[in-house]
């Protein structure tokens, strides 16, 4: 059609360029009439919508009282982006919806499917209206599809953003909370792991036990992977430069509690195990640790009897 | 002056002042390597705590410094590597195996005294 128009001076035949002008002209007027109509026959259509999202099993988290709300608002917003063009506050509407149905396990593809189940119930009743002038009916569509489409691309993205906001907001809780690295005797630092060693919290994890080491000067670390269940390929190669780039400042490290897991892992990637000093558990770890500063921890036995000093 | 190489008892300390180029870096290593004979020194400690950067000649130069002068009968202790060039060079795979390190002055002189005491050095 954009072709067509955009030719309308050229040597067209003239009773169509004339009817071409008249639509072009009466697009503006369309859209008040298109609107007026969606605002006529709102509940019908709205409870048609509804019904069409039971029956493609979406928002099956939801209860009907909800759906109804929901889709009444919705829809009330959709005919206001039709009507204004601005698609504002619907972008505002959708971000405050898609924080209230997150939480709740509702995912991208119900709320696009049902924004698209919106636009097409409301396009069906469009081609009812104007069932008996095709011309006229092309043209309503010409003012209908655009706006229904940014509509249906506002809706999603601002549900994903939303979602992305979700994650990386619970992204940085994580790296908050990861990796710390403890002093426990002098020169000797702990450094226990506990959860999805990624390629970012690897790194992460190498840089603060680094500064770690020079800013405690320690010259032993147990770094204890008790908590982590598995590891790929990549972090366990980060791992071995870890211990590589501890032994160049001076210290030297003790692993611990390696998972049968990671341990075929390192062993399938055939990393040097000469120079990985491993030792079962935490405890074991410690008392390496402190066999090799020299420390030596011994029990009094006689410690509810004997006088204290 | 980019390098200083200073007699201590037995040991001789170098600290690389500057960034030193290639050829720098190898008059460095035959100074070094020769004083070693000369002085008859028992260890070498090598601190590189003013350096931002480490190019793999020069770690590679360190790499053979170290078994030279195991050659001519003294150990080797590289001390005051940063986190910045500890990583870097294990990621750019410049490792430096038979090189020992330690993470300052002090706590080479440490490692020194047990390398050359009598009684048999711990492994690395």
């Amino acid at each position: 059609m954009t072709s067509t128009r955009e030719s309308g001076e050229g040597p067209l035949l003239g009773p169509q360029a004339d009817q071409d002008d008249r639509g072009w002209s009466d697009d503006k007027q369309l859209l008040p009439e298109l609107v007026a109509h969606l605002r006529e026959h709102r509940s019908q259509l709205q409870k048609e919508w509804s019904g069409r999202i039971t029956q493609a099993h979406l928002l099956t988290s939801m209860t009907p009282q909800e759906i109804h709300s929901e889709t009444t608002s919705v829809y009330d917003n959709y005919v206001e982006v039709l009507e204004t063009g601005s698609v504002e506050a619907l972008r505002h509407y959708a971000r405050d919806l898609s924080e209230r149905i997150i939480p709740r396990g509702v995912e991208t593809h119900e709320v696009v499917g049902i924004v698209l189940l919106l636009r097409d119930v409301l396009a069906r009743s469009l081609f009812q209206k104007y069932a008996d002038d095709f011309t006229l009916l092309d043209h309503v569509l010409d003012a209908y599809e655009p706006a229904a489409n940014r509509i249906a691309n506002t809706v999603a993205v601002s549900f994903v953003d939303e979602r992305e906001r979700v994650i990386r907001q619970q992204q940085d809780a994580i790296r908050e909370l990861s990796t710390p690295v403890l002093q426990v005797r002098e020169r000797l630092l702990i450094l226990p792991i506990i959860g999805v060693l990624d390629t970012e919290r690897a790194r992460q994890l190498t840089e603060q036990l680094l500064a770690g080491i020079r800013t405690h000067r320690a010259k032993v670390v147990v770094i204890d992977t008790t908590g982590v269940p598995d590891v790929d390929e990549s972090v366990a190669n980060h791992l071995v430069q870890t211990v590589d780039a501890s032994r160049l400042m001076g210290a030297s490290v003790i692993i611990t509690g390696l998972s049968s897991k990671i341990a075929q892992t390192l062993v399938t990637i055939g990393v040097d195990l000469g120079k990985m000093n491993t030792i079962g558990d935490l405890q074991g770890g410690i008392e390496e640790a402190e066999r090799q500063l020299g420390f030596q921890v011994i029990r009094r036995d006689d410690a509810a009897s004997a006088p204290s000093g | 002056m980019l390098v200083s190489i200073l007699r201590q008892g037995d040991y001789l300390l170098a600290s690389i002042n500057a960034a030193l180029d290639d050829s720098e870096m190898r008059r460095f290593q035959e100074a070094l390597v020769e004083r070693i004979g000369d002085e008859r020194c028992r260890g070498v400690i090598i601190d590189v705590a003013a350096l931002d950067v480490l190019d793999s000649y020069a770690a590679a130069t360190l790499g053979s410094l170290a078994d030279m002068a195991r050659l001519r009968g003294a150990e080797t202790v590289v001390v005051g590597v940063s986190p910045e060039i500890a990583f870097t060079m294990v990621q750019l795979g410049m490792s430096i195996p038979h090189v020992h390190t330690a993470l300052d002055l002090e706590q080479g002189l440490q490692v020194l005294g047990r390398l050359t005491s009598p009684l048999p050095p711990p492994r690395p």
